[in-house]
């Protein structure tokens, strides 16, 4: 069963007044980030829900859920890590650094841990350029990586 | 040099709107409602500024294209920052977001658009919490809302985040994404300035652009023209990145040597010697040391064979793989090929796959013309221009450092034992 918690249907109110009333599809998107950061990812029971209060079919909800790589269809970890490895990144030696974070947290690329902690995940570009290698922990960006600084981020992630 | 992006940027506290408004901000508000809307966008015709997302289209002229006596008009401004090598819209958002505010106020005023929508990349929460406590700020202030200091016109203002697709930096797939759909990009005509956010004339500009009105509103726009060039006229930011010292987003004049902005980030990493840079983000060609000189402005980059793009300078010195290099951007392009079409679904799926074979010694001079092939049945036969941002760092490559790719071919491998 999926519900809303009380927070969320705060949100949900602040979130639909951005849009005009006979357009509230819009808030489509805001509604999955909202389930997601609720739930750590998007059920089909949340889409069947999010789909009535939007009126349109869970279907719809999830060909659009499905199309942004930004939401999990699968329970993630309770860290998201997305490392970036494209081009600033890696004329930098982000992938050496991926390789060795890989290790450190025995997971592979696209993965989570067992104990469901960390999933590890490669981004295509976080436009933190100047400030390569980049990743980001949840909400939170992590600039100019080194083997050092990624372990004092990851060992200070209770 | 002066500063319009970056200024008072080490100021502690710009964020906020006390600080920001005893720096002047929102002083362009008084100026802008004094004149006649059209007026505000004749000055901003007159000033030359160009859309700063990557195409450089004329933004006074963009505006003027809005379907006349059809209201609502929305305003779309788009901070979907996505182009590897671009981090200049960030910095922005981070450090001054009422400098954006302000600039979509006047921007929005010159336009009779009453409504506003800034459109992030998912991964861009922490900044959009942060512009939603400027946007209250504003509100508070008087700044948004109705009546805006008395000048009879009102404008709401609304953060909208994306969930990771770099197609959604595409105007009209913003546009579908901000309405909750999949972000595919619409066939064009029409444009958005006749059929834009729910089917209402839209105005949609990179942050960049729109942070530079306030400034042509106080200064006037002659005052504007007098930086950079003729035909590239103002500052720009220029996210520098790569194999350099210091990277850095830095604001130059249009119109100064790629070797200078170098220098302006500590010079090539160890003193190496410079291999290719790609000028505005990886959608454009790259190009070699014999242009190190290049003036940083949009005619003479496309003289030199490439483009301002997005202003992302990346710069690769002579320990760069080539090769490994542009794969690693045919990946990019694959992974965020929406799919609709199918010379850019397939196509860059075959860059990559191809790139691979080369790489892995598998390749042959045969390999780099079915490259060149597929890049032929890509480039201009799309929705969109993300299979022609895909094809240009393949074919610059192949053209600047043949040599590169041959030294990975079957034979070469085996000759050399």
């Amino acid at each position: 069963m999926f519900a809303f918690t009380k927070e969320s249907e705060e949100k949900i109110e602040t979130i639909l007044a951005k849009y005009p009333e006979e357009r509230k599809m819009s808030a489509l998107l805001p509604f999955l980030t909202l389930t997601q950061r609720q739930e750590g990812w998007v059920s089909p029971e949340a889409m069947v829900e999010i789909g009535k209060r939007l009126d349109v079919s869970p279907a719809y909800v999830q060909s659009v859920c499905s199309f942004y790589t930004m939401y999990f269809q699968y329970p993630a970890g309770k860290y998201i890590i997305r490392f970036c490895h494209n081009i600033s990144c890696y004329l930098n030696g982000s992938d050496s650094l991926l390789d060795y974070l890989s290790k450190k947290l025995n997971v592979e690329v696209g993965g989570t841990t067992d104990d469901k902690k960390f999933s590890l995940i490669k981004e295509e570009c976080l436009a933190e350029c100047s400030a390569a290698p980049v990743m980001r922990v949840n909400d939170d960006y992590h600039v100019n990586l080194t083997k050092e600084s990624i372990d004092k981020i990851i060992d200070s992630l209770k | 040099m002066t500063q319009i992006l970056l200024k008072n940027f080490e100021v502690e506290g710009l964020t906020t709107l006390k600080v920001y408004e005893k720096l002047g901000g929102y002083k362009s508000l008084k100026k802008a409602f004094s004149m006649k809307p059209e007026e505000v966008l004749n000055e901003v015709k007159n000033s030359g500024l160009r859309g700063r997302g990557g195409a450089g289209f004329p933004t006074g002229l963009k505006w003027s294209f809005l379907a006349k006596d059809s209201f609502p008009r929305y305003f779309a401004c788009n901070a979907d920052e996505s182009e590897p090598g671009t981090c200049k819209d960030r910095i922005l958002l981070e450090k001054n977001p009422h400098l954006l505010i302000e600039g979509l106020i006047v921007s929005s005023y010159a336009c009779l658009i009453e409504t506003g929508y800034i459109y992030f990349r998912g991964e861009f929460q922490d900044v959009a919490d942060l512009m939603d406590e400027a946007i209250a700020e504003a509100y508070k202030k008087g700044y948004l809302g109705k009546n805006i200091l008395g000048s009879g016109f009102n404008f709401d203002l609304y953060t909208h985040l994306g969930a990771g697709a770099y197609i959604c930096g595409e105007e009209s797939a913003l546009l579908n994404s901000l309405t909750g759909m999949r972000g595919e990009p619409r066939s064009k005509p029409p444009f958005p300035a006749v059929q834009g956010l729910y089917d209402k004339p839209t105005v949609i500009n990179n942050v960049e652009t729109v942070c530079v009105v306030p400034w042509i509103v106080n200064e006037g726009s002659e005052a504007y023209k007098k930086l950079g060039t003729e035909k590239s006229t103002g500052t720009k930011l220029v996210s520098v990145s790569g194999h350099v010292n210091k990277p850095a987003n830095v604001e130059i004049e249009m119109g100064t040597p790629v070797s200078k902005i170098i220098e302006m980030c500590g010079g090539m990493r160890n003193g190496n010697k410079l291999k290719a840079f790609i000028p505005g983000g990886s959608s454009v060609p790259m190009l070699g040391i014999e242009h190190i000189d290049v003036a940083y402005d949009y005619e003479s980059l496309k003289e030199a064979g490439s483009m301002l793009g997005s202003g992302a300078l990346i710069v690769m010195d002579e320990t760069t793989n080539i090769v490994e290099a542009t794969m690693r951007l045919a990946y990019f392009y694959m992974h965020e090929s929406c799919g609709k079409c199918t010379p850019c679904r397939e196509g860059t799926r075959w860059l990559y796959q191809m790139l691979g074979e080369v790489l892995n010694r598998r390749g042959s001079p045969e390999t780099i013309k079915t490259l060149q092939d597929a890049c032929d049945n890509m480039a201009m036969k799309t929705f969109c221009p993300l299979a022609d941002a895909a094809v240009a760092p393949v074919v610059s490559s192949i053209d600047l450092f043949p040599e590169d790719y041959k030294s990975f071919f079957a034979e070469a491998a085996a000759t050399a034992g």
